[in-house]
């Protein structure tokens, strides 16, 4: 689309790995221009993290998936004719990102104060993992041990299981989105005070965030923790039956909260069962058991039938072989196809933001390490 | 001065996705009215979570609608649509969550709110997207992670389906739609111009899932194959995964199993280097580990773990989170206050800007609250 909200913003990105890189694309879809500065050579080190050790073109699929619609300016910053470039750039740029350990930055004359120096209304923006100071403010910020100091594992899966933690770097994402939010707020106070802003998340805070919800009834019902269901399938800890995923004949049914009464009703349970909603809860195991064996006598399209006609809240439980062929899943154009340095085509998410009508699709691949040094360097360092 | 001070947002959103927008912008400084319908108002309010009543409310109403103020009108009555009107002819961002249609019918669809006010960013929630068959399904946080495939990626792959244990899709759709009207917000400050803002929770739970969805199609289309054992993620490498030890349970995040090796004790994973092997044979591998690691204390693991900058950590549970120095250093925790005086505990924006952290005192609103209140700010 034309117009888009960033046009002509520049960002610099000297984060690595997922959370900081993952809102600089936020950034770039929005329509700013997003610059790595990637150490030469070796570039940032999210290159080399791979999953099922897939690389495409010396990194890995999903750096490709994180930092498409980028540009790339090799620098060492351990050498003062780079950095000296660097500081130029800085000062025509409106954001900076990193996500080193405290400390760092401060090292390299890169820190808030020098920078603020360099660029006045300079929007600087940092991503910890446990925050700047404490016991853990040198700790590894990686998104499966924040989840497991978080609380967050406790939540999903079954109560005989140990601590099961979300099958995704969800921490890494949901702190990009408060890193994204926080810049473009940013953006917005300097429009009207014409000063740099410091904008500063971390991973734990971020965890702390998701579970808003559930750490404010810990914080005012004395202090219980969670308790999942004994029952497999359980979908919320804090939620009452029939809450969860439940065995069919041929797959699964996900059955969100509804009225107990009428669902027994509808699957051929007794009558008079769960009338009493106080039950709904402090019973919820045993409730989850007889509704699972009543399920169990019907496929699950037919149970999503006879449920959604009673106006019941339910559905499939899909794999990505069925979920991405679906013809709902395909119109909504959330897929896209990015052509790759080496000429293959990378299929991959669009942003999700429609403005005016319309997503915002970039098939700009993402680039190799220095990639647009000559280009950035004419269109900012050269006067 | 804090980022969003001086700006309002009228607010129909209900449940959590829209009104987690609006805490965010509440949060960044702006004014949040919210408008509910009367006698039970946002049906959040009655969505206990393990029962517990806090001051009459739900307590995750009292998490996500802290820091607003409500007003009851009733959308159906033309005198209340009048005051809707000239809340909005003031407003800066209007948003809600209804399905699709609805706002259509009652007259406060994009269309119609842009002739009240030009300049307004209009951002608005779907389940599924404005078209199509499934617009009509209920955008609920469970049917969008099964349907999505989502279910398929935490626990140990003997375990069935298991749901992430937290409201999440809603929660992300919430944060996009937040960043998208943040962006549009800024674009008016440029370009003088309103907006049409729209995120589906459908495309939030793709989204999340960006890395799988991508490696699924590059890599021949093949299903996420959670490990047998300690899974945490379905597309990573041993070691990655929870540990039980003698005492309670070690994260191990990426790590060479040479290494890990050298660095437990454990002859048995000699035969297994990084990275093809570790993947291909992560399930012989965690299990060794499983096996190792179980004999001896979380604390004993750590030593010797975090001396050699292993990525690892011990898993705490809430109790223990917020004993602990390195959470308290944070202050993520606020005091909030209602109108009636009743006040409640409850985490902060995650956000700081300028070195502060972001904090509101102010609690959330009965329904109805600030009625009076607004209306004479209107009318006098």
């Amino acid at each position: 689309m034309d117009n888009k909200p960033l046009d002509g913003l520049l960002v610099l990105e000297f984060s690595q790995f997922m959370a900081g890189p993952t809102a600089g694309l936020r950034l770039a879809d929005l329509g700013a221009r997003v610059v790595k500065i990637e150490r030469p050579v070796k570039g940032e080190g999210g290159r080399q993290i791979a999953i099922k050790n897939i690389f495409v073109d010396d990194s890995s699929l999903v750096f490709h998936t994180i930092n498409r619609n980028k540009e790339s300016y090799a620098a060492d910053l351990k050498n003062e004719k780079d950095l000296a470039d660097i500081k130029a750039l800085i000062q025509k740029a409106d954001v900076i990102t990193h996500n080193f350990r405290p400390g760092v930055m401060e090292k390299i004359g890169l820190d808030y104060e020098s920078v603020k120096a360099l660029n006045p209304k300079i929007i600087y923006a940092t991503v910890t993992g446990y925050g700047n100071e404490g016991p853990w403010a040198k700790k590894p910020g990686q998104d499966l041990l924040v989840q497991s100091m978080s609380g967050l594992s406790w939540l999903s899966g079954s109560e005989g299981d140990g601590p099961v933690p979300f099958g995704l770097a969800v921490i890494d994402m949901y702190c990009a989105t408060h890193l994204t939010q926080g810049i473009l707020a940013a953006l917005l106070k300097r429009s009207r005070t014409e000063e740099g802003v410091l904008v500063e998340v971390s991973l734990l805070e971020s965890a702390l965030d998701m579970q808003f919800e559930v750490l404010t009834t810990y914080f005012n019902d004395g202090r219980k923790l969670p308790k999942r269901s004994a029952v497999r399938g359980g979908g919320h800890a804090y939620l009452s039956a029939p809450y969860g995923l439940y065995q069919t004949v041929n797959g699964y049914l996900a059955l969100a909260m509804g009225d107990l009464q009428k669902i027994a009703a509808v699957i051929g349970l007794p009558e008079g069962h769960y009338h009493d909603q106080s039950t709904w809860f402090s019973q919820r195991d045993t409730i989850m058991q007889e509704l699972g064996q009543a399920l169990r006598e019907k496929t699950t399209q037919e149970w999503v039938a006879l449920l959604e006609t009673a106006g019941i809240w339910c559905g499939s439980v899909q794999d990505y072989h069925t979920f991405l062929q679906e013809e709902n899943f395909v119109q909504t154009g959330m897929l896209q196809e990015i052509s790759l340095h080496d000429g293959t085509a990378l299929r991959t998410t669009r942003s999700v933001y429609g403005i005016d009508g319309h997503y915002l699709y970039a098939d700009k691949p993402a680039p190799k390490v220095g990639e647009d040094n000559e280009k950035i360097m004419e269109d900012y360092l050269i006067h | 001065m804090l980022p969003l001070a001086g700006f309002t947002v009228i607010d129909f959103s209900q449940f959590l996705s829209g009104p987690l927008t609006s805490l965010r912008l509440a949060d960044l400084g702006a004014r949040i009215i919210k408008i509910e319908k009367p006698g039970t108002g946002d049906i959040c309010r009655q969505l206990y979570t393990s029962e517990t009543v806090l001051n009459g409310t739900s307590t995750v109403f009292h998490a996500i609608n802290r820091n607003k103020e409500s007003i009851v009108l009733d959308i159906k009555s033309e005198a209340d649509c009048r005051v809707i009107r000239d809340l909005i002819s003031k407003a800066d961002v209007v948003l809600h969550n209804f399905r699709p249609g609805v706002m259509e019918r009652l007259g406060f669809d994009y269309a119609h709110v842009r002739e009240i006010n030009p300049s307004v960013i209009y951002g608005e929630i779907s389940g599924y997207g404005k078209e199509g068959t499934w617009a009509a399904k209920p955008g609920q946080d469970l049917l969008l992670q099964s349907l999505t495939g989502m279910t398929w990626l935490s626990g140990d792959a003997t375990n069935g389906p298991v749901p992430m244990g937290l409201s999440i899709v809603d929660m992300f759709a919430g944060a996009n739609l937040c960043s998208a009207i943040l962006a549009c917000l800024y674009r008016r400050t440029v370009q003088k111009m309103g907006a049409h803002v729209h995120v589906s929770m459908l495309d939030s739970a793709v989204d999340i899932q960006f890395e799988a969805v991508t490696t699924y199609f590059r890599d021949g289309q093949l299903l996420p194959q959670r490990s047998e054992v300690s899974n945490a993620h379905a597309y990573l490498a041993a070691p990655y995964g929870v540990y039980r030890t003698a005492d309670g349970f070690l994260a191990l995040a990426m790590g060479s199993i040479p290494q890990l090796r050298q660095l437990l004790d454990c002859p048995e994973l000699e035969n297994f280097t990084d990275g093809e092997q570790a993947f291909e044979e992560r399930d012989a591998i965690k299990k060794i580990l499983m096996q190792h690691l179980i004999t001896k204390s979380t604390a004993h693991w750590l030593g010797i773990l975090e001396a050699a900058d292993i990525w690892c950590a011990d898993v705490l549970d809430w109790h223990r989170l917020t004993e602990h120095d390195g959470f308290k250093i944070l202050d993520m925790v606020q005091q909030v206050t209602m109108g009636d005086g009743f006040t409640y505990e409850t985490t902060r924006c995650p956000i700081r800007i300028d070195g502060e952290p972001l904090i509101s005192s102010k609690g959330s609103p009965k329904l109805g609250e600030h009625t009076t209140k607004i209306l004479e700010e209107l009318y006098g």
